[in-house]
C-alpha cells in the first residue's frame, strides 16, 4: 500500500520563526512559479481522472457532455458493491482495534522514564518496512499456522501498520502534553481513574480521532498486504484489489467513477483529521 | 563640521510600517564615534525594528541612515560595514567555533593566513581559544554569547549592533557580562549600539541612550541626564523609581496637592504632576510638610524603602532611607520633606497612578 | 491514570504484543525460510542451505536488483530536484499560508496509490490525453508509446512519492532559525552563498530522510512496475511477488525479501548517522 510509510504527519509542521522575520526574502516570483508547476504536476492527473468520470462517452478522446451514468453503473455492479462492503468491514474493525492499541502504546511510550530504543524501533518499523516484505511475511505466517485466510486475516494485518500510525499521531500530541496537569488533578483530589477520564483523555481525544481517521484511510486504500492475506476466492476481495484487477484490463469509465469516489472519501477523512490536529495544537 | 561632533551614524527621520502598524515613527538619532549607545524601551516600542533597519534586514519607508555621511539604506545587509550580534546568537550549528568566526572573513575573500591570524587574535581576546574546535551545541550559554560577539567583532565593523545580547543569561552572569561588554568595547574601540528593554542594563553600560515608545523617540541623552531630567512622565517612570503627585500650581507658583504645599521656582500655573525620586525625600517628625503612615518596609541591604501612604497620592510613595538609620515600623506616622530643587514638574492633569 | 513506574509497560504491552506476533515473528519466520530448500512441488523442504542467497547474487537476479536500484536512484534524484525548490518556496511563503500549502502538497500522498498510478495510465496510453493533445496540436505520426517504458515507471514513482519528499525537506527548512540566514547575510555573504553554505547544509537531513524513503519504497515497489511498466520492467518487488504467487518458490522469495530489508536497514542507519553529523551532534554534547 506504500501510503503507510510516512513518518511525519502534516500537523508536525513549523514552529520556528518570528514576526516580521525574513520579510526581505519572501514572496518571490520564482517561488510562485515553482509552486504552480509542482501543484500542477500533483493535481493535473487527478483532475483529469475526475473530469473523465463525468464524461458521458467515458473516453479520454472527447468531451461528450456531463453525465453521472458511470456512477449509476457502479451501483449496478455487484462485484464492486461487495468489494466496497468488504473494505468497510476491514477498515472499521482494523481502525477500532488499532486506535485502542495505538493510543495505549503511545501513552506507555511517552510516560516511560527512559526512552527504549528497542521500543522506538518496534513502533517505527511498520511505517518504513517495504509493504511487499510485510505482505509475504504475513502470508508465510498465516499459512504456516494453517489458518484459512479471509477478511479476518486482512484486519489483523492492517492493525499492524494502522496502530503504528495512531501511535505516532497520539505521541505527537503527548509531546506537547503538560503532565503537570495530571499531577494538579491528583493534587486536587481526583483519583487516577477520574484524572484519566476528566483530564488526560479529553486533551488527547482530538489526536485519537485524528489517528483513527488516518488509520481508516490507510486501511481503505491498502492493497498489497490485503492482496497477500485475503486468501483464495472472491469472497474477501477488497476495493483496492477490485480496482487493481479492473486497471489491469485497461481503462474503463467505471474505474474513473470509482476512483473519484474513493479519493473523495479519503480527502474528506484527511481534511477532518487535519482540522482536528490543528484544533488541538492551538 | 568638526570631528568632535560629527556622528558616525545618523538616523534621519526614519519610519517603518508593517501593514497598518507603525513600528518606527520618524525617529532621528545621532550616534557618535566609539560610543556605547543604548536603544531602550518596552517591548513593541520599535527598537528591534530600528536595529534591523540599521543591519539591513528591513527597509525604511521613509528617512535615511547615514554611516560616515553616506546613505546606507539602499544597501543589502552583506554590503554594510555594520555587524549584528543576534539575540538568539544565530551560531551556525554545523560549523565549529573557528569556522563560525572565519565565515565572515572568508566572505571578504581575505587570504587564509590572514583569516587565521585574525580569528586567533579575536579568540584570544574573547577567551575562546580552548573552544576553537567545538560545535555550538557543546558550549554553555555564556560561551555561545562570546562566540556570537567574537564572530561579529572579528569583522572589525564600524558599528556593532547588539540585539538584547544578555537576554538569555541568568542574573549573575548578566551582571558580569555587562561590565565585560563595556570593557571589550573600550578595548576594541568600536561603536556599540545595543537594544535592551532593561533600563538597569542601559544605565550601567551606555554612554548615551535613546528611549523609545510606540515607535517614537521620547528622549536621548546620557544616563545621568535622563535619570535626573526625564523629558516626560513615561521616561520618568520607565527609568528608575519615581513618585508622582497630581496637583495644581497656583498663581503664586506654589504647587498644591492634598496635604501638600510646595513653593517652586518658575512653575507655570495650572494642573501639573510633581515627580520626585525616593532618594530625594527626607523623613521628618510628624507635623512637617506631607504627612503619611508607613504601609510597608522593603529591605535592600544598604538601605530600606518605606512605602508611605499619603493623602496626596493614590499609591504609597516610595522613600529611601539608610538601613542603619532610625528604626521604622509599619503603621508609624511621619512626614515627608520634598526637596523642591530635585523635583520635576510635568504640566497637565492627572494621568493616573504611576503615570 | 497515574504515571508511575510500572504503568507505562502495562499500557504498551498489548500494542507491543501485536507488533511482535504479527510483524516480528512473521518476518523472522519468512527469513528462516530463506535458509531452506524449495520442495519439488513447491512448499518447503526443511534442509539447511545457503543456495537461495547465492541465487540472489546470480547475475540474472543481481541484474534485476541493480536495475531496480538504478530506477530507484533515478527516481530519488528527480524527486529531490523537484521537491527541494517546492519545499523551499513553501518555507518562504507567509507563515499563515504555509500549513495550507503544505497540506495540499501532501494530500495526494494519502489518497489511493493504485488510483494515482492509474491516473498516469490515463495520461500516457496510446489513446491517452497526452497523445490526444499532441494530435490536436497537429501531430500526425504514430501515437507515441509512452506507457510501458522505464520513463513511465520513474514518472509514476516520482509522482507517488514526491509529496513525502516535499514534507521531509520542508520540515527541516521550517525549523531553521531564520536568524541563521540573516547572520550569514550580515557577515557578508550574498543570497547565493548564504544558501550554499548555510541553508543547504542544514537542510540535508531532510533531503536524506526523504531520499532514503523514496529509494526504499521504489526499489521494493511492485504496483508501479506492474501497471506502468507493463510487466516488462522486472523490479525486486515483482520478483518477490512472482516467487510467492506464481513461481511458488518461497525460500527464494524470502531470500529476496531479506535482501530488501538489509538494504533498507543499511540505508536508514547511514541516514541516521549522516543526520547526526550534519546537526553537529556528538557524544560529548549528549552527555
Amino acid at each position: 500500500m506504500t501510503g503507510n510509510s510516512a513518518t511525519v504527519t502534516v500537523a508536525d509542521a513549523p514552529v520556528a520563526g518570528r514576526a516580521g522575520g525574513a520579510a526581505a526574502f519572501r514572496r518571490t516570483l520564482p517561488g510562485r512559479i515553482v509552486l504552480l508547476l509542482v501543484f500542477g504536476f500533483l493535481y493535473l492527473p487527478i483532475a483529469v481522472l475526475v473530469m473523465l468520470s463525468f464524461n458521458d462517452s467515458g473516453l479520454p478522446t472527447a468531451w461528450s457532455g456531463f453525465s453521472t451514468r458511470w456512477y449509476s453503473a457502479l451501483l449496478g455492479n455487484s462485484d464492486i458493491l461487495r468489494a466496497a462492503w468488504n473494505t468497510l468491514v476491514v477498515a472499521i474493525f482494523a481502525t477500532l482495534v488499532s486506535t485502542i492499541l495505538g493510543t495505549l502504546l503511545a501513552l506507555g511510550m511517552e510516560t516511560r522514564r527512559r526512552k527504549s530504543n528497542g521500543l522506538e524501533a518496534l513502533a517505527f518499523a511498520p511505517m518504513v518496512i517495504p509493504d511487499i516484505v510485510l505482505a509475504v511475511a504475513l502470508l508465510t505466517f498465516f499459512s504456516r499456522l494453517g489458518l484459512t485466510m479471509g477478511l479476518h486475516t486482512i484486519i489483523v494485518s492492517h492493525v499492524v501498520f494502522d496502530l503504528a500510525f495512531v501511535c505516532s499521531v497520539v505521541r505527537a500530541r503527548l509531546k506537547h502534553f503538560d503532565f503537570s496537569i495530571v499531577e494538579a488533578s491528583r493534587d486536587l483530589g481526583a483519583s487516577g481513574w477520574t484524572t484519566f477520564w476528566r483530564v488526560t483523555f479529553p486533551v488527547l481525544l482530538p489526536s485519537i480521532v485524528a489517528g483513527a481517521l488516518l488509520a481508516f484511510t490507510l486501511s481503505v486504500d491498502e492493497f498489497i498486504i490485503a492482496f497477500f492475506t485475503a486468501g483464495a476466492g472472491r469472497s474477501s476481495i477488497t476495493l483496492p484489489m477490485q480496482i487493481y484487477s479492473m486497471i489491469r484490463f485497461g481503462i474503463t469509465p467505471e474505474v474513473n467513477a470509482l476512483a473519484t469516489i474513493v479519493m473523495g472519501v479519503s480527502a474528506t477523512a484527511l481534511l477532518i483529521s487535519q482540522w482536528l490536529n490543528k484544533e488541538q495544537v492551538r | 563640521m568638526n570631528a568632535e561632533t560629527s556622528p558616525i551614524l545618523r538616523i534621519e527621520s526614519v519610519a517603518k510600517k508593517f501593514g497598518p502598524v507603525v513600528a518606527v515613527d520618524g525617529v532621528s538619532i545621532d550616534v557618535r564615534e566609539n560610543e556605547f549607545f543604548a536603544l531602550l524601551g518596552p517591548s513593541g516600542c520599535g527598537k528591534t525594528t530600528l536595529l534591523r533597519m540599521l543591519a539591513g534586514f528591513e527597509t525604511p519607508n521613509a528617512g535615511r541612515i547615514l554611516l560616515d555621511g553616506r546613505d546606507i539604506s539602499p544597501l543589502p545587509p552583506e554590503k554594510r560595514p555594520l555587524n549584528l550580534m543576534f539575540q538568539s546568537y544565530a551560531l551556525f550549528p554545523h560549523m565549529t567555533v573557528r569556522q563560525n568566526l572565519s565565515y565572515g572573513l572568508e566572505m571578504e575573500r581575505l587570504d587564509k593566513a590572514e583569516i587565521r591570524r585574525r580569528v586567533d587574535e579575536t579568540m584570544a581576546t574573547t577567551d575562546l581559544t580552548q573552544f576553537a574546535d567545538r560545535k555550538p551545541e557543546q558550549l554553555s550559554g555564556g560561551q555561545k554569547q562570546r562566540v556570537a560577539l567574537a564572530r561579529a567583532l572579528v569583522k572589525r565593523p564600524k558599528v556593532l549592533l547588539l540585539d538584547e545580547p544578555l537576554g538569555a543569561l541568568d542574573k549573575k552572569l548578566r551582571e558580569k557580562m555587562q561590565l565585560e561588554l563595556k570593557r571589550m568595547q573600550n578595548e576594541v574601540g568600536i561603536t556599540f549600539i545595543i537594544v535592551t528593554h532593561d533600563q538597569e542594563e542601559a544605565l550601567v553600560m551606555a554612554d548615551r541612550m535613546a528611549i523609545l515608545k510606540d515607535g517614537r523617540l521620547l528622549q536621548c541623552g546620557s544616563p545621568e541626564e535622563i535619570y535626573e531630567a526625564p523629558a516626560d512622565r513615561f521616561v520618568a517612570n520607565f527609568i528608575g523609581v519615581m513618585n508622582f503627585i497630581d496637583g495644581q500650581v497656583a498663581e503664586d507658583g506654589v504647587f498644591e496637592a492634598e496635604g501638600l504645599r510646595l513653593a517652586l521656582v518658575n512653575a507655570r500655573p495650572g494642573p501639573a504632576t510633581l515627580a520626585t525620586r525616593p532618594e530625594n525625600i527626607a523623613v521628618g517628625a510628624p507635623g512637617e510638610r506631607l504627612a503619611g503612615t508607613i504601609a510597608d518596609i522593603a529591605y535592600h541591604g544598604l538601605d530600606r524603602v518605606l512605602h508611605v501612604k499619603t493623602p496626596a497620592t493614590p499609591v504609597p510613595m516610595q522613600v529611601r532611607v539608610p538601613a542603619s538609620g532610625a528604626a521604622y515600623r509599619v503603621g508609624d506616622a511621619l512626614s515627608l520633606k520634598i526637596d523642591p530643587a530635585r523635583c520635576r514638574l510635568f504640566a497637565g492633569g492627572a494621568v493616573g497612578a504611576g503615570g | 491514570m497515574s504515571f508511575n513506574a510500572a504503568r507505562p509497560n502495562l499500557l504498551a504491552a498489548p500494542g507491543v504484543a501485536w507488533l511482535v506476533t504479527f510483524m516480528v515473528v512473521p518476518c523472522l519466520l519468512v527469513l528462516s525460510y530463506a535458509f531452506f530448500q524449495r520442495g519439488v512441488w513447491g512448499g518447503i523442504e526443511y534442509t539447511f542451505t545457503l543456495e537461495n542467497f547465492a541465487r540472489v547474487a546470480d547475475p540474472l537476479y543481481a541484474r534485476i536488483f541493480l536495475n531496480s536500484a538504478r530506477i530507484a536512484l533515478t527516481t530519488t534524484a528527480i524527486a529531490i530536484l523537484i521537491a527541494y525548490p517546492a519545499a523551499y518556496a513553501i518555507a518562504r511563503a507567509p507563515r499563515t499560508r504555509q500549513p495550507i500549502l503544505l497540506f495540499f502538497a501532501v494530500l495526494p500522498f494519502w489518497s489511493n496509490y493504485l488510483i494515482r498510478t492509474y491516473a498516469w495510465i490515463v495520461l500516457l496510453n496510446r489513446e491517452g490525453l497526452i497523445n490526444n493533445l499532441l494530435r490536436s496540436m497537429g501531430y500526425t505520426g504514430e501515437p507515441l508509446s509512452l506507457l510501458y517504458t522505464e520513463a513511465a515507471v520513474i514518472t509514476g514513482l516520482v509522482y507517488n512519492y514526491l509529496p513525502f519528499v516535499i514534507l521531509a525537506i520542508y520540515s527541516t527548512l521550517s525549523r531553521l532559525n531564520p536568524e541563521l540566514m540573516e547572520a550569514s547575510r550580515d557577515l557578508g555573504a550574498g543570497p547565493v552563498r548564504t544558501f550554499l553554505r548555510v541553508t543547504l547544509p542544514l537542510s540535508l537531513p531532510g533531503v536524506a530522510a526523504g531520499g532514503v524513503f523514496v529509494f526504499v519504497l521504489s526499489i521494493g515497489n511492485f504496483v508501479t512496475p506492474a501497471l506502468l511498466g507493463g510487466g516488462r520492467f522486472q523490479m525486486v518487488g515483482n520478483l518477490v511477488y512472482d516467487q510467492f504467487l506464481t513461481a511458488n518458490d518461497w525460500p527464494f522469495g524470502a531470500a529476496l525479501g531479506a535482501a530488501l530489508i538489509v538494504t533498507m536497514i543499511v540505508l536508514l542507519f547511514v541516514q541516521a548517522r549522516a543526520t547526526a553529523r550534519a546537526s553537529g551532534e556528538s557524544r560529548e554534547a549528549q552527555a
